[in-house]
């Protein structure tokens, strides 16, 4: 920490550490981290809502309750409510099963957790239409019982949630890796058995890692296009999620329409992150009155 | 409770960690598992609790068999090398803990909390994070949250090593004090002979998977079962001897040859206080140089460089010392009043050879 040191003169000079760098150079990249943050990722977000409301809040608010808006609305929170918990669940499985334990495939199963990261969206789709799809392996099978995957919900919810399989347990694998496994057998001798280790000891540690991951995939699962373009079939009204639908309206010269669901994901987004940070605040809080409540000094055991 | 540790064994893939172990522990005894790091020590704690299954062998609580019965159901409280604190809780959370597993009632878990903070000095610290703490009174969180659900046994690994000489001599007393007022069988683990000396009843110590030797601190000082337990307790000078015309020597130094051939070797070894000093020249048969004066609080530890070069350590108070007039640099003469013969590692040692007349154990040897 820099001091404040009173000179013989009696001017206040902050002293600095000698790895310090030039006042030139701090401000230098502080400036290019607010301008990059303010051109591509503020000025558009305030764009979309500019977009949104540019005929006003009555052509904002029938664009919202269109039928064909509003079905897409419901057919994105619905995936996003199957594959989020799906995900979270198997996030935690697998960087529970990395973290504290080994066995072989260990590698490997941290690579097929990377790999929907490094394989293209659309081809992610396409994967779907090839197993599912009519002239798929499964198609015809599946055909046969009446049962529809490809351009149609579970087509939807499985592309999503391929999508998003790395994000909670990316998130997870270091900070459980950094707990490690000491205060898990603490709780075991007091006599806490698997789940109750599980629930209260090892869940808390690893709560902000999760929260970040749940976050994440939730973002994404709600935000998903191109492996969703691929499997949905684009049928109005029936498997047009929010993004799907935000290009129709778009490619229809209905920008007002476009950008008022597009400000609904913005807002999403926005307010997933204010709770993010609310949570934070409150977390730090709670740690500063511990701090201050006890400021005392005790006799006998400083040590 | 008493322990008891029946031939044990555990291996890590080809490696025995612990070979063959067994010993006792009685109801209420404060016991020191002592050795190098790597000596299977921790494993043997870890055994007890039931954080590691034994490959061989049986352990018996209460005369109990309790291999296959799980950590959680033996009862016992464990503190860990690193305290191993649950950094999401609060000091009253942590010791509370246990409780909550139990399901005693909250007046009762707020009682035994409170009765444990004040026995702990840890008071006032209830809702501090283990972060906000020291490490000492981490180290007391540990131990109050173990001792909470009033466990059988209270087993501590390397409970002073993670903080500073001065805490740790303070947490040394503390724990005699505590284990006095509680009489809960204790057993900890350390790598630090001082420490186990110092605290413990009895001192089982371990080198390489292996028990070397079981006895109260004063036994295994003074009849150390082999070379490797007379090296680790306490400070020793060992020589390696050869025998030539009837007596074993080490450049000038002489000794009788315990009836060995010509050419065969023998070790032996003596306590730095074996060794007495002279400023008379002439009073001693050996004569050397004072290179160096160490100072041990109470105690001095003074080295002795004979003509060979060869290093011989000594130790007295710093009351004989100035009586003697000694300083670094002086020419003295000395003998060696007893010593032991060590002739090879593993085997059972011989009785001390008095050379002169016998001497009382010096108080505060060890140090």
């Amino acid at each position: 920490m820099a001091g404040h040191i009173k000179t013989k003169r009696g001017n206040t000079v902050v002293s600095k550490r000698g790895t310090e760098e030039s006042p030139f150079v701090k401000w230098l990249l502080i400036g290019i981290a607010l301008v990059f943050s303010l051109v591509f990722l503020l000025l558009p977000l305030v764009n979309v809502f500019a977009q949104a409301f540019a005929k006003g809040l009555g052509a904002y608010w029938y664009a919202l309750v269109d039928p064909d808006s509003w079905a897409a609305m419901k057919l994105t929170l619905l995936v996003s409510a199957i594959t989020v918990p799906a995900n979270t669940i198997f996030g935690i499985a697998a960087a529970w099963a990395i973290a504290k334990f080994d066995f072989r495939g260990k590698s490997l199963l941290t690579t097929l957790i990377d790999l929907p990261f490094a394989v293209s969206p659309v081809v992610a789709g396409l994967m779907y239409v090839l197993l599912f799809g009519l002239q798929g392996y499964f198609g015809t099978w599946l055909d046969d019982r009446n049962i529809r995957v490809i351009f149609a919900v579970p087509g939807i919810v499985l592309a999503t949630i391929f999508i998003t399989f790395p994000f909670v347990a990316r998130e997870l694998i270091p900070v459980m890796q950094a707990a490690g496994t000491a205060a898990e057998q603490a709780a075991q001798t007091l006599g806490a058995g698997g789940w109750k280790t599980f629930w209260y000891v090892t869940m808390p540690s690893v709560k902000w890692g999760l929260i970040y991951g749940i976050i994440l995939c939730n973002a994404r699962a709600m935000g998903e296009f191109g492996a969703v373009s691929v499997v949905s079939g684009h049928i109005t009204g029936q498997t047009d999620t929010m993004p799907l639908r935000v290009e129709k309206l778009y490619n229809e010269y209905n920008s007002v329409g476009a950008f008022a669901i597009a400000s609904l994901l913005a807002l999403l987004a926005l307010i997933t992150l204010g709770i993010k940070t609310w949570l934070e605040v409150r977390a730090e809080n709670q740690e500063k009155a511990a701090q201050q409540s006890d400021e005392t000094p005790l006799p006998g055991n400083q040590f | 409770m008493s322990i008891e540790v029946k031939k044990i064994t555990k291996r890590f893939g080809d490696v025995a960690a612990v070979n063959d172990v067994s010993f006792t522990v009685n109801e209420g005894e404060l016991v020191a598992l002592l050795g190098p790091s790597g000596g299977g020590k921790t494993t043997v704690l870890r055994m007890i609790a039931g954080l590691e299954m034994p490959t061989e062998g049986d352990i018996l609580i209460r005369g109990k068999r309790v291999n296959d019965l799980k950590v959680q159901k033996r009862n016992i409280g464990f503190v860990f090398q690193n305290y191993a604190l649950f950094n999401t809780m609060n000091v009253f959370r942590n010791v509370a803990f246990g409780l909550k597993i139990k399901k005693w009632k909250q007046p009762d878990i707020e009682a035994r909390v409170a009765e444990l903070l004040e026995l702990l000095e840890l008071k006032g610290l209830e809702k501090r994070f283990p972060h906000q703490l020291s490490g000492g009174q981490r180290q007391r969180v540990a131990i109050a949250r173990a001792l909470a659900p009033k466990p059988d046994v209270l087993l501590l690994d390397e409970p002073f090593g993670a903080v500073d000489a001065k805490i740790r001599q303070e947490l040394r007393q503390w724990l005699v004090h505590l284990h006095h007022d509680l009489n809960v069988t204790t057993i900890f683990v350390t790598h630090d002979q001082e420490e186990a000396m110092e605290v413990s009843d009895r001192i089982v110590i371990f080198s390489k998977g292996n028990l070397e030797q079981i006895g109260t601190p004063r036994e295994v000082y003074e009849q150390p079962s082999n070379e490797f337990v007379a090296r680790f307790i306490g400070v020793m000078n060992i020589l390696e001897l050869e025998v030539e015309n009837g007596v074993a020597r080490i450049n000038e130094l002489e000794f009788p040859s315990h009836g060995l051939q010509k050419g065969q070797k023998m070790r032996i070894g003596f306590r730095p206080y074996a060794v007495g000093i002279s400023s008379d020249p002439g009073a001693y048969r050996y004569h050397a140089i004072l290179r160096h004066t160490y100072f041990l609080g109470i105690m001095l530890r003074v080295e002795l460089e004979l003509p060979s070069g060869l290093i011989l350590r000594s130790r007295m108070t710093k009351e004989e010392y100035s009586k003697l007039g000694l300083r670094d640099g002086l020419k003295v003469s000395f003998q060696i009043r007893n010593y032991r013969v060590l002739s090879s590692e593993g085997e059972m040692l011989s009785p001390e050879v008095a050379t002169t007349h016998e001497i009382p154990v010096v108080l505060g040897e060890g140090i």
